[in-house]
């Protein structure tokens, strides 16, 4: 299996996970690590069916994070069905021999927070879980996709996945973001460009200058959104960005073994003359601020703009949606989006919920008050206390904001953090659908210093203007 | 798995894109086993009101599409998130095919490995589909051939090949995959020599 012509990063890691390949098409590919949460219950049912064992507890790593309580961690937790969800993972991870990082453990937090946090994401490997924004650890320059339950049960039973190989399509952002544009700003633009399904049968590559200059952490949410355009998997390839951010992490390789890996992981980018069944490309000076209006997140458009109109849209389909979208959401047509109300913020989720998205809220919160309630839930329990070292939870707490534990929390509402139904919540997370943050919500999707934004203006607002004269730090 | 050949049956027109998997099941009924059946939440929210009566205007509740067996919907049906809750909703609610331009990838996938057949078709036979459909109707489907038949119309739709016949023939992967434990077993071998790395470290 030598490489024959020019690869891509995503050839070159695919390549080296086939255990066997059939005629038809169909690979059977090697699996490095497999994470499990609550929702997990379906395919340790389904392999308990089978009598079957798990086949790799050492590579499989359980994480709490879609079910578990924001507030109240000391006590038990109040509502039982939720209670034994968390449980129900405590059980089989215990039983099965693998390693948990609960509700307890000082580590915890959401698991594509807490994967790289970990080290447990190294560039080059396959990475699974049965959550779509798996594709998150791509960041790392690994393949890492969502499966579903009975996917999750065949990795569990064989440490290997059937796969076809998708198309690849080059994703290259090229200059330099302004001030108060971030990484969150890049995707909204990217999935409003290439479409809600864009992206399917394909694995994104994000390459150019604008992303070669985004930290772990935009890298991250840039790659977490890239199943909102379709695409199972998104992946940078690893650079010394990648390689300063993973020096010292616990579960990552240390000293010799690290420079060894190094030097792997740096020879996986793109080879120059590799091709792409399809190519992007975004200028990074036309970026601005970017809020979705609608319940798909490629209802996204810059904050300056004004709601589309279904009467002048001439595909039925898309005007169809359009109309149901903007009824949805209580919108009309050739409304300004800078003048759409909120009555509520989040700043949280795997899209969103990193030191630096904290620092980003915090640095235009500074000083103001929030007009409208609203939590700030941090990607881990780590983070959370490295924010409360920088200050950063008294910023949210002086300006109304509730500061709680980690977790999924209202970006699926599965714990019951939820938006009450008819209310607009402008929100730092992934998803925008009908109901996603719990009946009748409707979501706005942004980025963390857009939310602080819409918090102290209690509506859409562009955040740039409210950071004349601050600190910019890493927004 | 139930093999999936012929299908026969009354189909639902649902003319709407981007039906979300948090539509298909809202988040808040996943907790409960598959056994105990979740075809009572397929898109609870769009079917019923907040008192959980049945919305008269939802094609799914109009007497004319009851027993429907197949379903017809716009593109990007089943985009979002892996909950493969979304194709236990359709399948406990007796739906056996959705047609549609273009589906969830992750959908897809978890739809076939429970026997559910996502059809692709062209934009313009969704429409005509829908259109047919609108005053209630059945479709013929044919797996062999890849064709689903409305009246007098014939149209053609894709699937992937292993997986047409992974449903022709009720295929699960599990059973597939242990024929191969000695290839995984020399894979894991010769890749624990190559990247040493991969192994998480014990934490320091």
């Amino acid at each position: 299996m030598a490489p024959g012509g020019p690869e891509t990063l995503f050839d070159k890691v695919w390549r080296q996970h086939v255990v066997a390949a059939r005629e038809d098409g169909q690979n059977l590919l090697w699996i490095d690590r497999h994470f499990l949460h609550e929702g997990s219950h379906h395919a340790f049912n389904a392999l308990r069916a089978r009598g079957a064992r798990v086949a790799r507890p050492d590579l499989s790593f359980g994480v709490a994070d879609h079910y578990v309580p924001t507030r109240g961690r000391g006590g038990p937790i109040a509502d039982s069905s939720v209670a034994a969800m968390v449980t129900q993972l405590e059980d089989n991870t215990r039983a099965n021999g693998m390693e948990l990082f609960g509700l307890r453990d000082p580590r915890q937090g959401i698991v594509h927070v807490l994967g790289p946090e970990q080290g447990l994401t190294l560039p080059g490997l396959t990475v699974v879980c049965g959550d779509s924004h798996t594709s998150t650890h791509g960041a790392f320059g690994a393949i890492a996709m969502g499966i579903g339950a009975s996917d999750v049960a065949h990795v569990l039973m064989t440490q290997t996945l059937w796969q076809r190989k998708p198309k690849r399509m080059l994703i290259r952002v090229d200059g330099k973001l302004g001030p108060g544009v971030s990484a969150k700003d890049i995707a909204l633009s990217i999935i409003a460009r290439i479409g809600a399904d864009g992206g399917q049968g394909h694995a994104l590559e994000y390459a150019g200058s604008a992303v070669r200059g985004l930290s772990m952490e935009g890298r991250l949410t840039l790659c977490n959104l890239s199943i909102e355009s379709g695409a199972r998997c998104g992946m940078v390839a690893p650079d010394e960005v990648t390689l300063d951010y993973l020096r010292g992490r616990p579960f990552a390789p240390a000293g010799a073994d690290f420079d060894a890996a190094a030097e792997v992981w740096l020879a996986l980018a793109s080879d120059p003359d590799a091709v792409f069944d399809r190519e992007v490309a975004l200028d990074a000076h036309e970026i601005v601020p970017t809020v979705t209006w609608g319940i798909s997140p490629q209802d996204a458009l810059p904050v300056d703009a004004v709601v589309p109109d279904p009467g002048r849209e001439p595909d039925s389909a898309r005007a169809a949606h359009i109309a149901e979208a903007i009824a949805y959401m209580g919108l009309s047509a050739g409304q300004r989006l800078d003048t759409i109300s909120v009555d509520r913020v989040f700043i949280g989720s795997c899209t969103n919920s990193r030191i630096e998205d904290l620092r980003a809220a915090a640095a235009v919160l500074a000083g103001r008050r929030a007009q409208v309630p609203g939590l700030v839930s941090p990607g881990s329990s780590l983070i959370k206390r490295r924010a409360e070292e920088e200050g950063l939870d008294r910023i949210f707490r002086d300006a109304g904001l509730e500061w709680v534990e980690s977790g999924c929390s209202m970006c699926v509402g599965m714990n019951g953090d939820l938006v009450p139904a008819g209310e607009r919540c402008a929100s730092t997370t992934n998803r925008n659908f009908k109901g996603r943050q719990g009946p009748g919500s409707r979501t706005i999707l942004m980025s963390p210093a857009m939310v602080a934004a819409a918090a102290v203006m209690g509506r859409v607002a562009d955040v740039r203007p409210l950071l004349a004269g601050r600190p910019l730090g890493d927004i | 798995m139930q093999p999936f050949t012929l299908l026969d049956a009354p189909a639902c027109p649902l003319p709407l894109s981007n039906v979300d998997t948090d539509q298909l099941i809202p988040a808040r009924f996943m907790k409960r086993s598959r056994a105990e059946g979740y075809g009572q939440f397929l898109l609870h929210d769009l079917r019923l009101d907040s008192e959980g009566r049945p919305k008269p205007d939802f094609p799914l509740n109009d007497p004319r599409h009851s027993g429907a067996r197949i379903l017809v919907a716009r593109r990007n049906f089943g985009a979002g998130s892996s909950r493969e809750a979304a194709v236990y909703a359709l399948v406990d609610h007796g739906i056996r095919a959705v047609v549609a331009p273009s589906f969830g990838d992750i959908f897809s996938a978890n739809a076939v490995n429970n026997g559910l057949l996502p059809a692709r078709v062209e934009e313009a036979a969704a429409e005509r589909l829908l259109e047919h459909l609108e005053g209630g109707g059945t479709l013929r489907i044919d797996l062999s051939a890849c064709t689903i038949s409305a009246g007098n119309e014939t149209f053609p739709f894709e699937i992937d090949s292993v997986w047409r016949v992974k449903l022709l023939n009720g295929w699960d992967d599990i059973d597939l995959t242990q024929s191969y434990r000695a290839a995984i077993d020399a894979f894991a071998a010769a890749d624990a020599r190559a990247r040493p790395w991969m192994l998480p470290a014990t934490p320091r």
